[in-house]
């Protein structure tokens, strides 16, 4: 297929610098990827040593001030360095434009600035190490965050610029997909995915400048002494909570809609099938983000906000429950007189849907208000988030790598050792946070850095699945560097897919189609 | 419904108070209907993915794009399900927020990493409090630095300790015994260390203690004792000083007398020092211990209490 015989995107162009000021979607895409994968790795380190410390009553391997301070860098790196970019900013960035049989985003220099945008936010969150590094949790919850060691506000600067490679990201996608489809790629046409980062996309631009305003103003108040959040200076602690979760409610789903997605795409593909309720899925995800929202209010039951509030916010927050089970539901209607292989991309997806179906349930069980009461903040709600988030999003990355793996490096991973990684994330994961439900539902409070003894043996357990998981990301990290190197060459499209991006060659061409694709037809047509 | 009371269900803690039984009871509910939501999508799964596998390379599917019915009975189920476990959250939250009129009154405050409850005559404790057994409590909070929050597992409640404002929580102890209580909200280094214990009693056991003096007729070093487990057993362990440091705070035992290496020099633990040490902490920080870790307790001790604590440490070897 390709024109310029041997010529790619990858060898297009050598050296580190082409690589650094490069505009191409693909490369940029790359560029997250290597970048979300250190974070990751550092991320999960934290996650261990937290394990670790829990292991057994009584301080282990830490004190007190270094577990609260490893908890916050685990929280704030996984959300802001990995979960949020995961999806978007490195299988986004790769595959959106494709899928759009498009050359490459609308803004491709916006869209380099945005991975710059993400590696100096984290490098000035990663500085705050030097200065007593952050204690807060990712939350950053004033008055605490106001009174605490100076590293806070680096922290605090560091989210607000890795922010602007969130909206940039968004800003790019929208406009993409508005202006940049191929002939006859009507948006009943787009694939799911492509729904899916355009939700997330509308979810980014409009409430990641929330995030950046509050966090501007906690500074204000840190360094300038400006009344806002300190009830010392008159300010009022619980108005901060209320505009963090109006950011980072909505943030929720920015890490949940884009693996959702990819879900979407892996259950057709490998069902050999057309998907189920293609509009049901589409218009589910926009509902998902409109109402994400008004549920902010959920993460604040026992905060002191009015009894009111606290139940229209849990009666809103069961309507976002609505959207979430069709999809679930059309995923599996989907396998129904299918034709399923189990690749590896396929056991994820799976995995995502066995994971987020507690994930879920057990969301709406939070969402009571009554019951939540006794929940909040206590270990049942770290199993919950954990179920969906890791569960959910970091299943659906490692699948989407996976599945993607073959167009962007024109090999294939070992798909033995690929699905041994899934078997050790899959149960590692099962064994780490299904007993920490238990120990919510025993009344174990989070970020406890000690706990009474009638918590060891079920946090000896979930340690236990800590370090299985860890050694299944160990295992996908050595498969990933196998396949680049030794991995058989894969072909254009090695699993029959339907998508746009199948239809160029692996790895594509510097503008990924060298004829102009023309769309006649829905995005799964497997007939 | 004192029969229901007590028992544990769930892995739930045993039940404190009524409303507890009413929470476990939707709960119990919740899991009911989340099992079964469960089995019907990854039993489906499991199912299809079985029974559908692929077993030729070129394998055709049938084309089936959408069933208007299904859609509609998969959103419109789930939706009155939701509806269903709202009302009856909405109508148990009701009555954990429904302040009673008429209970007895005691005030909370939250500081890093104690709580301190006060009633009405004046009696104070730290750490713990009494409660007489089926009374109407209703604990009136503040906080003098951070968020904290009160939550009692065992009632099924929890509320934010906000500084700056007062919040309200209540229950009624259907059974006599001692209830723990922790911290939920984040509050730094001695978060997890920030516990108390309700002992519920019966009403003469409960006026008793309400009327006696807690430090008539104490030594000064039994005092300083009392003072000690109420505010600072959560950072200080009484091991000896040599011994491998476990809390927050230095050990107390043989300290007094010995010579501290401190932030830029040595100084000598007398009394003074231990004074200061109490009133103004980050004044004189031992060596190897972060600065700004502990609260000042001026204005929390009275003068008695501060010389009780003082002969306390010197009685610690």
């Amino acid at each position: 297929m390709s024109s310029a015989p041997g010529k790619n995107y990858i060898n297009e162009k050598s050296g580190l610098w082409s690589w650094l000021t490069t505009l191409d979607h693909k490369r940029i895409g790359i560029l997250y990827m290597i970048a979300v994968m250190t974070f990751f790795a550092i991320g999960g380190t934290f996650a261990m040593l937290i394990r670790t410390e829990l292991f057994k009553v009584g301080p282990t391997i830490m004190t007190a001030h270094q577990y609260n301070q490893v908890m916050t860098f685990h929280g704030a790196i996984m959300v802001f360095m990995v979960i949020i970019p995961g999806i978007p900013a490195f299988l986004g960035n790769f595959i959106l434009p494709m899928q759009l049989g498009a050359k490459d985003v609308a803004f491709p220099r916006v869209n380099l600035l945005s991975w710059y945008c993400l590696i100096i936010g984290a490098s000035i969150a990663f500085f705050s190490l030097f200065y007593n590094g952050v204690d807060t949790g990712w939350t950053f919850y004033t008055p605490y965050s106001i009174t605490t060691q100076n590293g806070t506000i680096l922290m605090v600067l560091g989210a607000f610029v890795i922010g602007f490679s969130s909206i940039l990201t968004g800003l790019n996608f929208i406009v993409t997909t508005h202006k940049l489809r191929a002939p006859g790629m009507s948006f009943w046409r787009m694939p799911l995915f492509v729904w899916a980062l355009y939700s997330t996309a509308l979810l980014q631009v409009l409430a990641t400048p929330v995030l950046a305003i509050t966090l501007l103003l906690l500074s204000a108040e840190r360094l300038l002494g400006v009344g806002i959040f300190d009830p010392k200076l008159g300010g009022d602690p619980v108005l901060f909570q209320h505009f963090f979760w109006f950011y980072s409610h909505p943030a929720v789903y920015i890490m949940i809609l884009p693996a959702m997605g990819v879900v979407s795409e892996l259950i057709t593909t490998f069902s050999h099938k057309t998907i189920f309720g293609y509009k049901a899925i589409a218009l589910s995800s926009v509902g998902i983000a409109a109402v994400s929202f008004f549920v902010w209010g959920h993460h604040m039951f026992v905060s002191g906000q009015s009894e009111i509030a606290g139940i229209l916010f849990s009666f809103i927050t069961m309507l976002v429950g609505v959207p979430t089970a069709i999809k679930v539901f059309n995923w599996t209607a989907t396998l129904y007189k299918g034709s399923i292989s189990f690749d590896s991309p396929m056991l994820f997806a799976l995995g995502f849907l066995f994971l987020f179906t507690i994930g879920g349930v057990t969301g709406i069980i939070l969402a009571v208000i009554g019951v939540d009461v006794h929940f909040h903040d206590t270990y049942f709600v770290v199993a919950h988030f954990h179920y969906v988030m890791v569960g959910g999003t970091l299943m659906a990355i490692m699948g989407g790598i996976y599945y993607w793996f073959p167009k962007m490096f024109g090999r294939m991973v070992n798909e033995f050792w690929a699905r041994i990684s899934f078997v050790l994330i899959f149960v590692g994961f099962n064994v780490t946070f299904f007993p920490q439900f238990i120990l919510g539902a025993m009344g174990m409070p989070r970020r406890y850095f000690d706990y009474l003894p009638a918590y060891e043996p079920l946090n000896r357990i979930s340690s236990i699945g800590a370090w299985t998981i860890g050694t299944g990301f160990l295992v996908g990290l050595a498969v990933i560097i196998h396949g680049l190197t030794k991995g058989e060459i894969a072909g254009d499209n090695p699993w029959g897919a339907k998508t746009l991006e199948w239809t160029t060659s692996s790895p594509p061409p510097h503008e990924n189609f060298l004829v102009q694709p023309v769309v006649t037809a829905g995005p799964y047509e497997y007939r | 419904m004192l029969s229901t009371v007590s028992t544990s269900s769930h892995f739930m803690p045993p039940q404190g108070s009524e409303v507890a039984a009413g929470v476990d009871t939707l709960y119990g509910f919740l899991l009911i209907a989340s099992f079964i939501s469960c089995v019907l999508v990854i039993g489906g799964l499991i199912y299809f993915a079985v029974k559908y596998r692929r077993t030729s390379p070129d394998q055709k599917t049938p084309y089936i794009s959408h069933s208007t019915t299904l859609e509609f009975l998969w959103s419109f189920i789930p939706f009155v399900i939701f509806m269903i476990v709202f009302v009856w959250g909405w109508w148990v939250y009701m009555q954990i927020r429904t302040m009673p009129t008429d209970a007895l009154e005691i005030a909370v405050q939250g500081q890093k990493w104690s709580w301190t409850f006060t009633y009405k005559n004046g009696r104070t404790s730290g750490s713990e409090f009494y409660v007489p057994v089926g009374q109407d409590v209703r604990l009136v909070m503040n906080s003098v630095d951070v968020i904290h929050s009160f939550y009692i597992p065992a009632f099924r409640t929890k509320q934010d300790v906000v500084p700056g404002r007062y919040s309200n929580e209540w229950f009624r102890a259907e059974k006599e015994g001692d209830y723990q209580v922790f911290c939920a909200e984040y509050c730094g280094d001695g978060h997890s260390a920030m516990m108390a214990k309700i002992h519920v009693v019966s009403r003469e056991k409960f006026e008793d203690w309400l009327a006696n003096d807690p430090y008539k007729g104490l030594a000064p070093a039994a005092v300083g004792q009392k003072v000690y487990a109420g505010r600072c057993i959560a950072c200080h362990d009484t091991q000896p000083r040599s011994q491998k440091n476990t809390k927050l705070g230095p050990n107390w035992g043989g300290i007094f007398g010995s010579t501290e290496t401190i932030e830029g020099g040595t100084a000598k633990v007398d009394e003074n020092y231990l004074r200061e040490s109490i009133l103004d902490p980050n004044a004189k920080i031992v060596k190897g211990f972060p600065m700004g870790v502990m609260p000042t307790q001026a204005g929390q001790l009275s003068e008695a209490e501060i010389s009780g604590v003082i002969e306390y440490i010197k009685s610690l070897k």
